[in-house]
Parts: structure tokens; sequence; C-alpha cells
């Protein structure tokens, strides 16, 4: 993974003295909240319900066991001995003080991580495949033009108080796993004919109010562009976007309301005008970064592995978590291993410290000291050698990182909600804890399958309900916590916002609801099909009379 | 108001000139991009120095080619979340050759003076309440860049492999 | 027998601790020993607030309505769930389990 050089050492210990300047001009009162604000966002801080939240970035979900056992240490040193993966593939700590905050800020610069950007009107982490450099289906590693991304957008001068938040998504495979799709920019990663990289470029995709989906602004953009490219978007968007209304200010508004071929030919025009010498990152530093994202040293092994076919005979446990939550490696004799966050009734994406630790030593032993963050709140271990398989699990069982669940109906993703969260209008997780607990057996019983659930706590989508194949999003009826549903949704490259299926369902009902969702699915399944695939097949009409049938 | 200018307090000889008083001859005076577009010709023949203000939502191509008749142009940060200027401010010394003074009005505060230096600012009209020396320090807030700016900075995808 | 009356709330700024206005200006982190008034009363309550803010001590103090017992006059606890999750602290307060 990137190793930081001495340009990234010092800008990152220079933002920690800037910001540590500003907490203490707060506390001084040389500053008001008003102006602080925005500057503390800038730095990953919010005001929360009960406390401060601190989000950390970890650039596109990579992490080394050294970094994570550094977020281990400040759980448990500045906060309640936890933390919380998101859907953007950062960690969140929900009770850190302000004033302990730089000092936090100076311990992630040890390990060359920091909060920078992680919110505010700027662009934030920038997202990619936790598959990358290891999936089959890979065309080409995103993860060295995320890397390039993101530091040309880090302390952008231009770029620093946009309208709104940006998102930037890319992806190198055929499964788009990072959805691209619902991002402010989405890039894919391509050849064209003559061979040469590239990325196919969509605009204007997101969640949140008014979800969208992206739309392509360049089918094909020569991989030399990249930064150039961005950097047209990004002043058309600064110039172009709306300041008057907060709710209208997110570039996939602009987008829609000009029109893709409109804001496509301001974003050539720019881009035309701009000088590309300055703006070329030149091949001796693309070079250099991708150095970074090298294969591991990996072992000469055979794809057979006796120890994990005779483990699989002999323990149901073992071999279903093999099934599910172990996934095929590029490399012969390898396994990506996906690490559940969503034990039984447990709260997605939650993990504790000592569990952190526990994860960072796993990494060194078996998987080259790197862990990822997923979008959906869960961790891989992307090096594991077959062989090592049983033992691994034996260890994940010990930490409660087994649940054999992945991207079934229990692997929920879930936004803190009204549980932690200021701007939400029910909770989230006790939903997500009982629906966990009510399919604990039934997953298995009725084999269920792929089905990808998601909960928000409010309108602002954190959750990412929209792209739920069931998707719930809990809003306020009368001061009582209601649940609507969504259905059809998709991040992936099919993707698309799920729809409203009928009037919202109770905290006592929506159990049960999602419960008999699963049961109209079941009965009408043909061959292989996925929840998803009998809703399309089936359509809206069929799902919501069953649904809300008397009987 | 304290204005700074490249890093150092100078006294302010410009003035805001209202829509509706007279253009004098002599005076170091800042019109309206409105005043401007309206009354072409007031400008002509003049001893004093002449300047202009852009609103946040002006985009400076209404004055592209017209930059060499200024000596100043003020750009305006109604407030703190309007980031526009900073747009403003690279495209008149990038694109259109500004090189007179390019000064920040409105909110600025300490915060934000090393990204409106990076994109050409090399005045700023420091808000109320602003702790000056505090300010002039933070001009000098980082040493190193990744993106290539208004400024003379060399990004470092550039610095790492200079030979 | 309980009414409903008006209560200052905010968060501390130093650590970000939900706190409620109480008597001789103090903040406490207990909604019961917070300073309950009526409606008239409010506008008062949110100046003593504004000088917190200004001394920094709080952010963002709001009024909110609270459930009085008639007889002890104490503070029960807050009318908006919203609110008493604020007095109490999450509703699942469980880190992934052991």
């Amino acid at each position: 993974m990137y190793q930081y050089d001495q340009t990234d050492h010092t800008l990152t210990r220079e933002r920690v003295t800037e910001y540590r300047d500003q907490v203490s001009r707060r506390l001084d009162g040389n500053i008001s909240e008003d102006d602080f604000r925005p500057l503390r966002l800038k730095n990953g801080l919010y005001m929360q319900l009960h406390a401060y939240m601190l989000r950390v970035g970890i650039p596109y979900g990579m992490m080394s066991s050294d970094q994570l056992r550094m977020l281990a240490y400040i759980g448990r040193k500045y906060d309640k001995g936890y933390g919380h993966f998101t859907t953007r593939q950062n960690l969140q700590y929900n009770w850190p003080t302000l004033e302990d905050t730089p000092d936090i800020l100076e311990n992630l610069a040890s390990v060359e991580m920091n909060a920078i950007q992680t919110s505010g009107n700027v662009n934030r982490n920038v997202t990619s495949d936790p598959l990358a450099g290891v999936a089959p289906d890979e065309l080409e590693d995103p993860r060295p033009y995320a890397e390039i991304i993101r530091q040309f957008l880090t302390l952008h001068p231009e770029f620093s108080w946009l309208p709104r938040k940006f998102k930037v998504a890319i992806t190198g495979a055929e499964d788009d796993r990072a959805a691209i799709n619902v991002h402010d920019i989405g890039l894919k990663l391509l050849k064209n004919e003559a061979g040469e990289t590239g990325f196919r470029v969509l605009v204007g995709g997101g969640l949140g109010r008014s979800p969208f989906i992206g739309k392509v602004i360049r089918e094909f953009l020569p991989k030399d562009d990249l930064i150039r490219y961005i950097q047209a978007i990004l002043r058309v968007y600064n110039m172009e976007g709306r300041r008057d209304n907060m709710f209208k200010a997110r570039i996939k508004i602009l987008v829609h309301e000009l029109g893709i071929e409109k804001f496509a030919s301001l974003v050539e025009e720019e881009f035309q005008a701009s000088e590309e010498d300055v703006l070329f990152l030149g091949q001796a530093e693309e070079d250099r970064i991708k150095a970074f994202f090298a294969a591991p040293d990996y072992a000469d092994l055979s794809d057979d592995s006796p120890e994990v076919i005779e483990m699989s005979s002999g323990n149901e446990a073992f071999a279903q978590w093999l099934e599910r939550n172990v996934l095929a490696h590029k490399q012969a004799g390898y396994s990506i291993v996906n690490l559940s966050l969503k034990p039984l009734g447990g709260v997605p994406g939650d993990i504790t410290s000592d569990q952190m630790d526990a994860v960072a030593g796993l990494a060194d032993t078996f998987s080259f000291g790197q862990i990822r963050a997923t979008h959906r709140q869960n961790l891989v271990l992307a090096d594991v050698a077959k062989k090592d398989l049983p033992s691994l699990w034996q260890e994940l069982v010990d930490l409660n990182l087994a649940t054999p669940n992945l991207d079934r109906i229990s692997d929920i993703i879930c936004c803190p909600g009204m549980d932690y969260c200021s701007l939400a209008t029910a909770r989230s997780i006790p939903i997500a804890k009982r629906l966990s607990e009510r399919f604990a057996d039934l997953d298995t019983l009725l084999n269920i399958g792929e089905l990808r659930l998601n909960i928000s706590g409010c309108i602002n989508a954190c959750g990412h309900h929209h792209v739920g194949h069931i998707g719930i999003l809990g809003v306020e009826k009368n001061g009582e916590e209601f649940y609507q549903i969504t259905l059809g949704g998709s991040s992936s490259e099919d993707a698309d916002i799920g729809q409203i299926i009928g009037p919202a369902f109770s905290s006592e009902d929506i159990i049960d609801a999602v419960e008999k969702l699963v049961g109209i699915y079941i009965s009408n399944r043909e061959d292989d099909e996925r929840f998803l695939d009998t809703y399309r097949r089936l359509g809206k009409a069929v799902f919501k009379e069953a649904l809300y049938d008397a009987a | 108001m304290t204005l700074l200018k490249n890093g150092e307090i100078v006294e302010d000889t410009w003035r805001n000139l209202a829509d509706d008083e007279d253009i004098s001859g002599e005076e170091s005076i800042i019109v309206s991009l409105d005043r401007w577009q309206n009354e072409p010709d007031k400008f002509n023949g003049r001893n004093g120095a002449l300047g202009i203000r852009l609103e946040s939502h002006q985009k400076p191509d209404a004055i592209a080619d017209d930059v060499e008749r200024f000596d100043l142009i003020a750009l305006d940060f109604p407030v703190l979340p309007d980031g526009r200027a900073f747009s403003h401010g690279r495209l008149l010394r990038e694109r259109y050759g500004f090189k007179g003074e390019l000064r920040a009005v409105g909110k600025v505060i300490q915060d934000q003076l090393y990204f409106m230096q990076r994109c050409g600012f090399d005045a700023v009209e420091l808000s109320e309440g602003e702790d000056v020396a505090k300010s002039i320090a933070a001009l000098n807030a980082f040493t190193v860049a990744y993106q290539p700016a208004a400024d003379d900075i060399i990004p470092a995808y550039k610095t790492r492999h200079d030979a | 027998m309980k009414m409903t009356l008006r209560m200052v709330t905010a968060n501390r700024l130093h650590d970000g601790a939900v706190v409620y206005l109480a008597a001789d200006d103090d903040w406490t982190r207990n909604v019961e020993s917070g300073l309950a008034a009526n409606t008239e009363d409010a506008d008062k309550l949110m100046t003593t607030a504004e000088e917190a803010v200004h001394n920094q001590l709080i952010v963002a103090p709001y009024l909110i309505d609270v459930e009085v017992d008639v007889q002890s006059s104490r503070p029960v606890r807050p009318i908006r769930f919203r609110e008493q999750i604020r007095a109490k602290g999450p509703t699942i307060f469980a880190p992934a389990a052991e």
C-alpha cells in the first residue's frame, strides 16, 4: 500500500499544527462556533447527539496492521473502546472530546493517517473496490489512481469551499463493488480499442434526499488526462453549483438542472482551456505510486488445499463460512476472506479495540499485514493462503468475526441512526439487531441467498437504503418511529434506485414485513434467482399486493 | 479593517466608489461591475488608478478582455462557505493574465489566507477580530503542495521527480 | 399528575456532553436536575444560554419540552423521543460483542 514520503508527512503534520491552533482559538473564544464549524468539519469532527464524532479517513479502505493497531489504541485511550466502520470505508469514533482531537490527529499522523477532508464541503474519501488487486475479474488495479486523486484533491486551494460535499469512487473490475453509479464522480478503469488505459467517467450520481444514477460524461478519458479533467469538473461545479439552498447544492442537482450535454460541454470547454503540461501527472509519478500496490510476495502454492477439504468435510460451520465468506483470489492457492462485522444481534460495522488489535495480528500472520474496510461495513483480509483458512477461521470464531453472512440478509448496511446522529428521524440499529436475530436461523433454513438489506435512519440516506435490494428508511410520524420499505435497488453495475413499496410500517411490524417479503421471494423464485432477480422479474405490484394483503 | 499586501500590513489607498457617486480623475477608486459595464466611457483618460469589484456570483470572464485596464480587482467572499472567488481569482491570474493587485474582501479569516494566496490573491482585507500576526503567519501554514495553482509552488508530483 | 414545561439543552463545548441549564446559571448533565420553566420565562433561559455560548461553555442551545411531575415539581423526562435518547444515551450501548 501507499507509503508516505517527506511531502506527505510534512503536509499531514502541518495540518495537525494548523488544527491544534484552531481548537485552541475556539476554546479561548477567539473564533466563533460559526466560523470554527467548517474548519473542524474539514478535519472530520462533527457534533452529534451525545458528543463529538471524529471520522478518520481510510483512503480507499486500505490499512496496514500498524494503522489498525493505532485505531485500536485511539479507541481505548480517547473513546469508549470501540469504533464504527462506515459505508465510505472510513472509521468513526463516537465520543472524543474537542480538546483531545489534536492529539488524536497527531497519533494518526504518526502512522500515516489523518482526518483531512473526511467531512465538510470538500472532496471526501476516495473510495474503491475492497477487492482491488486481488479479484479475479479485475481489469486493472484502481488503487493507484485512487491515491493520485486523493493527493490531487487534498488541500486543493481552489476547492476547499465547494457548494457541498463531493465524493469520488473508482473501480477496475467488471463487477462494480465501489458503487460508482451513485457518486459525484464515478470512474471505471478500462482500455480503449487501441489498448490504451483510461476511464469511463460518470458524474452526478448520489443518494441522499434526491437519489440519482450517475450519467456518462466521457466514455473514454485517457489516464494521462485524469487530474486535469477532474479539475475541470470541480471548477465548473465550484462556479456553477447552487449556493442559495444547501439541499440543492450537490453536483447531481447541477447536472440534472443543466442536462448532461450542457454540463459536459462546460467541462470540456474548461478542460480544453486548462494547461496540459502543468496538470500532467507524469509517468514517473504514476509508476512511483503504482509500485506501492505491487502484488505481495506470494508463495508458490497449489490451488488444491487438502487442509481445507478435510476441515470442510468434518466441520459444517467451517464449510458454511468457507462457502459464504471466502472468495476466489486471482493467485493460485490464495483466498479473499471477509470478516463479518455483523454478528447476530450486533451493531453493524462496530468493532472493539480488542478486536481491532486481534485483527491486526491476524493480518500480520495471515495476510501480509494489510486489512481492507468495505463499503458494506465489513473487513477483508485479501491475501490468505488457502492452507491457512482453517486456523484463521478458528481465530475469527473466537473473536466473533466469523458470522457466515457476506452479502446475505443479515449482512446489513446500517447508519448510526437516532441512537447517535443528530440528523436522524428514527433509530436504525435496533431494527438491524432485530432483523439479524429474526433471520439467524431462517437464512439457512430457507437458503435466502444474496440479499442486500440497507437501513437509513433519515432521508440523508447514509445507510444507502436507495440501493438496497430491500431498503428501509426510518421516518417520524406523530412522534413515533415508522419504517418505509423500498425494493429493487442496486449499487452494482446494474445500478438502480429502489421503489417505495407502500405505506410505512411501525417499529413493531417492520420485522414481520421483511419476513413476509422474503416469503414472497421464496415461494416465487425460479432456479438460482436472488431476491433482486425475482423482484425484477415479477415487479413491484406482485410484491406490494402480497405484502399488504391482510391475510 | 487591516489590509495585508504580500504578507505585510499596508495602508489602504483605495476607495470603494458607490454606484451613484461621480467618477473623479485623481483618486484610486474601486467600481462595481455594473458601473464598469454601464458607463465604459467614463473611465477613459483618468489619472487615478482604477479598480473593479466582483461579487461572488459575477464571473470573471465578464472582464477577461479588460484586465489590463485595472490596477486592482477585488473579489468578494460574502460568507465563509461561498468559495467561488477562489476559482475566479485563479482564472484572472492564470487565464486572463491579470497582473495588478488581486484583493480578497468580505469575510476573510486567518484560515483561508494560505489558499487565497495560492489562488492568486496578493492582498486581503482581514475581517474584524482576526489576529493580524497570526494571519501573517498563516500565509505559510503549509510548505508543500499536491497540486499547482496560481502561485509558483511546484506540485509534489513534479518535485518528486526533479533530476 | 404531569405537566409540560420548557427547558434549555445544549452540548458542552470542550467535550460535547449533553447538558441542561439548571439553577444558578449552572449546567447539569442530568435532565432531572434541569430548570423547567413555562413558555413566558423560557426566553430568559435562552438569554442565559446565549451568554454561556459567549463564554465558551456550550454550543447550540435550544428549548425542549419536558414532562414535570406536578407534586414534586421535578422534571421527569423530555417529551420528544429524540431528546429522551439525548438524555439517557444510545438505546443500544453494545459495541461488537466479544
